[in-house]
């Protein structure tokens, strides 16, 4: 991954982030990313991108209290940082004004 | 989601995740996989969970999850490594007592390790001179003959060579060898006796032996053909030039084609000639003698395989087997197998009979490789228990490395570090030691010190230095895993804490260990020694005392006896052809009324003069009359007891005059006497006659009866000087030649007390130290008591009460195990066994315990004597 760009896995890691506020935890992104995305998602693949996210300053994370559940072990949650959530706002900014210079016959009778 | 957590996953999985990654990701990352788990429990069951979670931590062994391998700077590893040795010197320095017990028992035991590993290498190094050392094969036979256990020889026949050169492939050369060439040789007015070996011509192209001049070819392949050894020609010719000279050998002229260098101490096969084996071909041949080439005529006979580059020794020994399968005759109960023998399993290899040279039973390594790694087991057990009894002083160094930042994986290296100095400072004082024993061991027995010089080579010094390193991993591994556990906190805050006494059941054990061993080491030699001296001073059935046994090297026995009859010390003269009872034997087979009824029967040839002379018991009949001279008849024989009860030839009184047949000549019993041990005492008594064969004597049997014993071997010699001037006189008592049969186990006895010992002082050693820490940490309690009124008595008991309890218990294992190992094991085929009573079971064990005892009272005395307000004062 170069520069600031971000890859489509990696944007709806980030997207689910955001959309699970304080409970943004591996387990719970796997499965939100599964509910609304349909598609298997593996642990691994979103660890590392969890993990590469946080490398590049997109997301910071803070360990959480112990649980029963997972063996006495602490949970990592995710946040958005300032960086993150500006590199999704940008990403959102080149889709919406690429989709603004699309003719609408182009997508005519998939989009209502 | 709310399952109990009652399944875990598998541990080592969990470990393996704890090893490899990062410390900042494992927590979130084994929560993650565990609640993955406890959801799989639940949707697929415990077995397809456990699976998912290995498979998960294998695959998330990954660049950024793995741990990156420190790399430090080396200067600093150099630093690191430079404090570690520093603290194990001071540490060394500041309690020279238990260090100089460490060391000392450390080298003690090292030093037996020394001698295993260079006694090892000298044997290996055997025959390794030989070009082909690796693909030489020697063919060894082994005997079947119904009713009786198969016997494995080292030798094979003539036949068996010549069968084999003539028709298997796949072999570049073979050498026959007769080992019976001991000749005299005449050059001039000169006559020496020579050892030899008769040959076939390929000799030289099997062996490498350094052939100085003569062509190697074809040294050996004419007959009358001599090769000599540089010291033979040296001896005969006062040169080594002798190529093309003749010697003569009783009235035969020999050429010496060549001359090659003496065979090395290392090599099995020596000779100082070699004789072209077809001479004895030819001669074999004209008179027509049928037993030469005789498919069990294989008691002389060596056969040697030279088989080319990745040759198939399998395939040899198939066709080995079908040639075999040719040779047996059907008619015949005796049946021979041929088996190869790798040249590198001569020396060091099973038991065979007839070998060729020296030979050395794997058995034998194997028991004092096992009794070498006790005692060195012994001695690292020092190392551990007076390490761990230490805790206490060495924790708060360990607390403190670990508060600064050492790792376990450190303070562990730390004291495998600190053990391995030690061993290795021990295994310097160990070589010393072992320069020390050296000719001791050497001198055990004769042919040690004449093949073996137990000069360790450059790669045996890698190997001590190993065993310097082993011994220190396996003393320091315990203690090493003791201290890197150590709680910093705990240690620091309040040592009483440490766990120290989890392990006092542990360092008990080891000192009973050790004591046990010390006292198995003892019993074995007061019962060992118990039945060699038994062996010794057993009534045999028959005289030995003053008997003194001439070899009469060939020379005819009446002219001999005519000298000696002279001395007025010898009062009484016989002949015969062997000696009994000292482990020889001869045998033939015995027929009576039945010719199908055959059995193997030991004789012995004498004359007339043996059997009073040596106060055999005569039960019936009489003994043998005097010989009309020069009669040759041999049809007499006297039999024992027990082999009247074989043919069922009655009473004693009714077999006399009864005829039996012996290797199919008629003899008849003259006489009966009672039975006598002929054999060794490991053999149960059997059929024996004595037989008059005036042609087969070999000996002379002179009853001495002198004041002055050597004024009277002076003279007996002086009288064989007349009669033979070249072989020099062999002449032994009859006990010493019993003591000799009984030498190798003497040899035993002696290594086995020299283990005892080695074994008693280290483990004294070892309690030494264990008492004086128990008493300097029990210092102030001892002097509280002593103000308190304890009397010094009662003070002494209650320091040496534990460490007597052990010592109990040590002999409560030992006594019976041994006892144990000795009958039902070491001495189960004696056939006649020294009774084991009371004295040999408890003096040994008694002598260990009181050598511990006073180990105990030097340091409980003093203790116990200390003035308590010079302790308590120092507060």
């Amino acid at each position: 991954m170069k520069g600031t760009n971000l890859g489509e896995f990696e944007e709806l890691v980030m997207l689910t982030i955001a959309a699970l506020t304080t409970e943004a935890y591996s387990v719970a992104i796997c499965d939100t990313l599964e509910k609304h995305a349909g598609r298997k998602v593996r642990l691994g693949v979103v660890h590392a991108v969890l993990n590469r996210l946080e490398s590049k300053g997109y997301l910071k994370s803070t360990l959480g209290e112990p649980s029963n559940e997972r063996g006495g072990k602490r949970k990592r949650f995710y946040l958005l940082t300032n960086t993150g959530k500006s590199a999704l706002v940008r990403a959102r900014e080149v889709r919406e004004q690429l989709w603004n210079i699309i003719p609408d016959f182009v997508f005519k009778g998939l989009i209502g | 989601m709310k399952e109990q957590p009652t399944y875990r996953p598998p541990r080592w999985a969990e470990r393996l995740l704890e090893w490899y990654c990062r410390p900042e990701l494992l927590e979130d990352l084994q929560g993650d996989l565990i609640e993955y788990f406890n959801r799989n429990v639940q949707e697929k069951g415990i077995r397809a969970a456990r699976l998912v979670f290995v498979v998960d931590v294998i695959k998330f062994f990954r660049p950024y999850t793995v741990k990156q391998p420190k790399i430090s700077h080396p200067m600093q590893n150099l630093t690191v490594l430079r404090n570690y040795f520093k603290s194990s010197f001071r540490n060394l320095g500041k309690n020279k007592l238990f260090s100089s017990i460490n060391i000392l028992g450390m080298a003690i035991s090292m030093s037996v390790g020394l001698l295993l590993i260079a006694f090892v290498a000298d044997l290996k190094h055997f025959d390794a001179f030989h070009a082909g050392y690796d693909r030489i094969y020697r063919v060894n036979n082994t005997w079947h003959s119904p009713g009786e256990e198969p016997g494995y020889f080292a030798s094979t026949s003539i036949l068996a060579g010549k069968r084999i050169r003539e028709s298997v492939p796949g072999i570049e050369a073979a050498v026959i060898i007769n080992r019976d060439f001991n000749r005299d040789l005449t050059v001039e007015d000169k006559k020496l006796p020579i050892r030899g070996l008769w040959a076939s011509d390929n000799f030289f192209r099997v062996f490498s032996f350094d052939l100085l001049s003569g062509n190697p070819e074809t040294v050996l392949r004419a007959p009358y053909s001599i090769v000599l050894t540089e010291t033979a020609a040296q001896k005969l010719f006062n040169s080594t030039e002798a190529t093309g000279r003749t010697v003569d050998i009783d009235t035969t002229r020999y050429t010496v084609t060549g001359v090659v260098r003496d065979p090395p101490r290392n090599s099995h096969i020596q000779f100082e000639m070699l004789g072209s084996i077809i001479t004895m071909d030819n001669r074999m041949q004209a008179s027509q003698d049928k037993h030469w080439l005789s498919w069990t005529n294989m008691w002389n006979n060596y056969v040697y395989l030279l088989l080319p580059q990745h040759g198939n020794p399998e395939a040899v020994e198939n066709q080995l087997q079908a040639i075999a399968g040719q040779e047996n005759n059907p008619a015949d109960k005796v049946s021979i197998e041929m088996h190869l023998q790798p040249l590198s399993k001569v020396v060091i290899g099973p038991s065979l009979s007839n070998e060729l040279g020296f030979h050395i039973q794997q058995f034998l390594i194997l028991v004092l490789t096992g009794l070498a790694f006790v005692v060195m087991i012994s001695a690292c057990f020092n190392y551990t228990n007076l390490s761990v009894a230490r805790a206490l002083r060495r924790s708060k160094e360990v607390g403190i490395r670990k508060v600064v930042g050492a790792s376990r994986g450190q303070v562990f290296l730390q004291f495998l570090v600190e053990s391995v100095l030690i061993a290795g400072l021990s295994v310097v004082l160990a070589y010393l030691m072992f320069i020390v024993i050296r000719p001791g061991f050497l001198s055990i027995d004769p042919h040690f010190s004449e093949h073996l010089t137990l000069r360790p080579a450059v790669q045996t010094y890698l190997y001590f230095v190993l065993l310097a390193a082993g011994v220190g991993i396996l003393a320091g591994i315990f203690p090493a895993i003791f201290f890197s556990r150590i709680d910093p906190v705990k240690v620091i805050k309040d040592i009483s804490q440490l766990k120290l006494f989890k392990h006092v059941n542990v360092r008990k054990v080891l000192i009973t260990f050790q004591f046990a061993l010390s006292i198995c080491f003892m019993i074995a030699v007061s019962i060992g020694y118990k039945q060699y001296s038994y062996s010794l001073n057993f009534d045999l059935g028959f005289n030995t005392k003053n008997i003194l046994n001439i070899n009469m090297q060939g020379n005819p026995p009446e002219l001999l006896k005519r000298e000696v009859s002279e001395l007025p010390e010898v009062t009484g003269i016989s002949a015969s052809m062997m000696i009994p009872s000292v482990g020889e034997t001869y045998s033939a087979t015995v027929k009576y009324q039945d010719p199908t009824d055959s059995t193997y029967i030991y004789f012995n040839n004498v004359d007339e003069n043996y059997i009073p002379l040596h106060d055999h018991e005569l039960i019936a009949g009489q003994n043998f009359r005097p010989a009309v001279s020069d009669s040759t008849d041999k049809s007499e024989i006297i039999v024992t007891e027990k082999t009247l009860q074989r043919f069922d030839l009655g009473s004693p009184l009714e077999a006399v005059g009864k005829e039996l047949s012996i290797e199919d000549e008629k003899v008849r019993i003259i006489g009966v006497i009672r039975d006598f041990h002929h054999g060794k005492l490991d053999e149960p008594i059997r059929y024996f006659a004595f037989r008059r064969n005036p042609g087969g004597l070999r000996y002379l049997n002179l009853q001495i009866a002198s004041a002055d014993m050597p004024v009277t071997m002076n003279r007996l010699q002086a009288a064989w000087k007349k009669i033979d001037p070249i072989h020099p006189f062999e002449a032994r008592f009859y006990d010493e030649e019993i003591e000799r049969a009984y030498a190798e186990f003497s040899a035993i006895i002696k290594i086995i007390g020299f283990l005892a010992f080695l074994a008693i002082s280290i483990a004294s050693l070892g309690l030494l130290g264990m008492v004086v820490f128990t008493t300097e940490t029990r210092l102030k309690e001892i002097s509280i008591r002593k103000v308190l009124g304890a009397t010094e008595g009662r003070l002494i008991f209650l320091l040496s009460r534990g460490f007597l309890y052990l010592l109990i218990a040590a002999g409560a294992v030992a006594i019976p195990l041994t006892w144990l190992l000795f009958d039902k094991i070491i001495f189960a085929d004696i056939a006649y066994r020294a009774p084991v009573g009371f004295f040999e079971l408890f003096a040994g064990a008694l002598s260990v315990i009181g050598i511990a005892l006073l180990a105990i009272s030097s340091q409980t005395i003093r203790v116990a004597r200390a003035n308590p307000a010079e302790t308590l004062g120092r507060e």
